[in-house]
């Protein structure tokens, strides 16, 4: 799940521990890892200059806070700054006042409009509606048994017409909705080029015929560069009210998302994320945006890690350490804060001063950490605080009462001892591990 | 001949020729060294025709390595360098691979006689597979695969009708039982092209119907048979696998075949397209690409990364949505669409 990015800014920001504020220079760095990011995701060249533009002058003079590596921190205000473009959550269907409510899918060939057209009905029927789907798709082979087909697994109607002008196809279903007691008509229309005059003019056509309630741009989520020219020439011709993505049930990253939003200013609806009627989810731009960074949901536990790891504690615990007073108590401490935002060896990623190279190898036995959570705590408060002092007979009451083997026991303390020393002596400046450089101010 | 489909082509590649001429005149205008901004402002154009980052800088620092070594110092020269490096990438690629052999009308195809096919799966000796692994002859089998919606059945019915144009006799087998009427719209194309569709019925085992489509091919005297499959998003494994097993029973029944695995890419399609060269290619050994859709704004320069870094050759480019809106690729006209007048 961390990815190249996270990767690439760790590099960038090795150097940069918790103190001092971003400075340009660095902020730049990154900005060049973020760019190529967002160009390997899809977003347009132009648009990705105008959002690191922005974003760059926000970092720039940003505290780097303690509890968070810098690289994270400047990955949270890049995904803040990315919801925030992608627009609203929760961004509905708007129905029509006086019934039918009439929505109308337009988009290239090929992006998933007639499997839309389903999928919505499906959706909408679930929600009480009483919808009709209408074929307007003229053109291509077959396209009428494929929409039967796909209706029949909602289940809903669907309206022919006499199948040859699709203007007038639109226009009589909307006219015959109100008698056949249907108050949703979804217009499945067939895929053209956006610079296609003679059928961008047949769809401008229907809109007047029918004042569509609404107007949904169909775009496949593994649209490149051309995103922005298809949704600024479908938006100047019929003026659309909303986006859905199709196909995000790969691995597409979707930038295709903010190249549309940025040009049109339109929300995204709906995501599609399969072939069946049921695979259509509600966009969620915090979703949207660690997908186009690559991200899966770190930003989500660099929130958690700042709410869990304050400051002041990770403060109290170094001045701990090098007093040499962290006991097995503190430890504990640790582990349990760590395991509240789990899993750890992705929460250690994120703590400053531990290297990812490291960590890489380093797999973190969650069954062990159980283990060791049930040693300390059938241990004394006095035990805890001074291991020392943990004899034989001890050790053995202890693997007793936490259910473990002597062995365990006595890994446990060892690996504390050593735990400690190597602590204390990097805090202290003793030595120099090769992944921690800069641990000691 | 040559010419008009030359100019078709051309044609379908203005708007990126525009695009990508009027970004050099831009970049070039006023400029009187080569330097490294220069060689940004290019790289923005490569970007934007979705070429793709990487493939892009390893482009343009070959281009810089000409530069210092031919010792080139004027930057109107860098267009013509450019093309040049485009191009050599595309033709590599399709060196690599020979083109489909060209008979003259109603000759016997002599198709060489690969090793046989990997894998376990049983398929029952019939004389037809006798026949195929005793003669010379046999059908030349083309497999077409691709995510949903790229221009597959389209790509079919048009090849279908080119080759019958070349007066070879064609099957089509509807091994798309997935998806709702795809037979329906195979049959539609089947008809225009004037060849037979060997189907079955919705939800059949696509390799099955596959392995019959080839036996009644092959009992027919059949030249070629293009086989139509349903879209899948590259990630699903059991799908792919699902495509493994077809090319498995074909190559049991007729050894050699598939002839070829044609994977058609949608030229709207971004650096995605990366991802489903690479997994199709690595399930499926692809002997080539249809870029579909090319009659958009859409640039498709994402080919260029397919042939850079797996060596995968395109075939034919798509070009609208009648029988006759195909054109076989050539790389150099291609990269001479892209940068020339
Ligand atoms: N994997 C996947 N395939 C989809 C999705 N939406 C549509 N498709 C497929 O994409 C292809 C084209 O869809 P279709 O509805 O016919 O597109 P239209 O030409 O715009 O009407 C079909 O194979 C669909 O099954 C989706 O969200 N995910
Ligand atoms: N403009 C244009 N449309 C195409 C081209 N090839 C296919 N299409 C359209 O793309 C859509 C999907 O094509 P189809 O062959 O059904 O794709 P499949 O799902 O991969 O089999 C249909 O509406 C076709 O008419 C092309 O080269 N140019
Ligand atoms: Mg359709
Ligand atoms: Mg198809």
């Amino acid at each position: 799940m961390f990815d190249d990015l996270t990767e690439k800014l760790g590099d960038v920001f090795r150097r940069l521990r918790g103190y001092g504020r971003l400075s340009e220079k660095d902020v730049r760095a990154a900005m060049r890892e973020i760019r190529i990011a967002l160009l390997e995701a899809d977003v347009n060249y132009r648009v990705v200059k105008d959002f690191i533009d922005s974003v760059q002058s926000e970092a720039v003079g940003e505290r780097v806070t303690k509890s968070v590596s810098p690289g994270y921190q400047v990955i949270k205000i890049v995904h803040d700054e990315l919801v925030s473009l992608l627009g609203g959550e929760g961004e509905r269907i708007g129905f029509a006042a006086s019934p039918p409510t009439v929505i109308m899918l337009v988009g290239l060939q090929g992006c998933g409009k007639t499997t839309l057209a389903a999928k919505l009905a499906h959706r909408l029927k679930k929600a009480g509606k009483r919808p009709l789907l209408v074929a307007c798709d003229t053109r291509r082979p077959a396209a009428r048994e494929q929409l039967a087909i796909v209706a029949d697994q909602v289940p809903a109607p669907v309206f022919f017409g006499d199948g040859t002008d699709a203007v007038e196809v639109a226009a009589s279903a909307v006219k015959g909705a109100r008698e056949q007691g249907r108050d949703l008509l979804i217009l499945d229309t067939g895929g053209r080029l956006h610079i296609d005059d003679e059928l961008m003019d047949e769809l401008a056509r229907m809109k007047d015929a029918v004042h569509p309630t609404e107007i949904c741009l169909v775009a496949d989520g593994m649209t490149g560069q051309d995103a922005v020219q298809v949704a600024k020439e479908f938006d100047d011709r019929l003026g659309i009210d909303g986006v859905i993505l199709t196909k995000l049930d790969g691995d597409a990253r979707g930038g295709a998302a903010l190249s549309i939003r940025a040009v049109t200013g339109r929300p995204i609806k709906f995501v599609g994320v399969g072939e069946k009627v049921g695979d259509l989810e509600e966009f969620i731009p915090e979703r949207m945006a660690s997908r186009i960074l690559g991200l899966g949901d770190v930003v989500s536990l660099v929130e958690k890690a700042e709410a869990v790891i304050d400051q002041k504690e990770a403060e109290r615990l170094e001045a701990k350490l090098r007093k040499e007073e962290f006991t097995l108590d503190d430890f504990l401490d640790q582990l349990r804060q760590m395991r509240r935002i789990a899993p750890l060896d992705q929460v250690l990623q994120m703590v400053p001063g531990v290297d990812r190279k490291m960590l890489k190898s380093a797999v973190v036995d969650e069954a062990a950490l159980d283990r060791f959570e049930a040693i300390v705590c059938s241990m004394t408060r006095e035990e805890r605080r001074r291991p020392e002092i943990l004899d034989g007979s001890r050790r053995k009451r202890i693997a007793k009462g936490s259910g473990t083997t002597l062995h365990d026991v006595n890994n446990v303390v060892k690996q504390f001892m050593m735990a400690r020393k190597l602590m204390k002596d990097v805090t202290t400046g003793k030595l120099k591990v090769p992944g921690l450089p800069e641990f000691r101010r | 001949m040559v010419l008009s489909v030359l100019g078709k082509f051309k044609g379908s590649l203005r708007r990126t020729r525009e695009q990508l001429k009027s970004g050099l005149e831009r970049v070039l205008r006023g400029r009187a060294r080569i330097d490294d901004d220069l060689f940004e402002e290019l790289g923005e154009i490569l970007i934007s025709a979705d070429v793709g980052v990487a493939a892009s800088e390893r482009i343009l620092d070959r281009v810089k390595s000409r530069v210092r070594s031919n010792g080139v110092d004027d930057p109107g020269e860098i267009p013509r360098l450019l093309q040049e490096e485009i191009e050599e990438i595309l033709e590599a690629a399709s060196r690599r691979l020979t083109a489909p052999e060209k008979r003259p009308p109603g000759e016997r195809p002599r198709w060489e006689r690969p090793e046989a096919g990997e894998g376990a799966d049983e398929v029952p000796v019939t004389e037809a597979s006798m026949a195929a692994k005793e003669g010379t002859g046999g059908p030349r089998v083309m497999m077409v695969v691709g995510v949903n919606g790229t221009g597959k059945t389209t790509t079919i019915g048009k090849l279908a009708k080119r080759y019958v144009d070349e007066g070879q006799r064609v099957l089509v087998a509807a091994c798309d039982t997935y998806r709702a009427a795809a037979a329906e719209q195979l049959q539609i194309w089947a008809d225009r092209a004037g060849v037979e569709m060997v189907g079955s019925h919705s939800g059949a085992d696509p390799a099955s119907v596959a392995y019959d489509a080839l036996s009644s091919t092959v009992a027919r005297g059949g030249d070629v048979l293009l086989i139509d499959t349903a879209g899948r998003l590259h990630t699903r494994t059991p799908l792919m696998e699902e495509l493994r097993k077809m090319k498995r029973v074909l190559a049991r029944l007729h050894p050699g075949a598939p002839h070829d695995t044609l994977l058609v890419l949608d030229a709207t399609t971004g650096q995605n397209g990366l991802s489903q060269c690479r997994l199709f290619h690595e399930a499926l050994d692809l002997t080539g690409i249809v870029l579909a859709k090319l009659d958009g704004t859409a640039r498709g320069g994402i080919v260029i990364a397919a042939a850079e870094e797996l060596g995968i050759p395109v075939r034919y480019v798509g070009t609208g949505e009648t029988i006759a809106d195909i054109a076989e690729f050539d790389p150099r006209s291609f990269a001479a669409a892209l940068f020339s007048d």
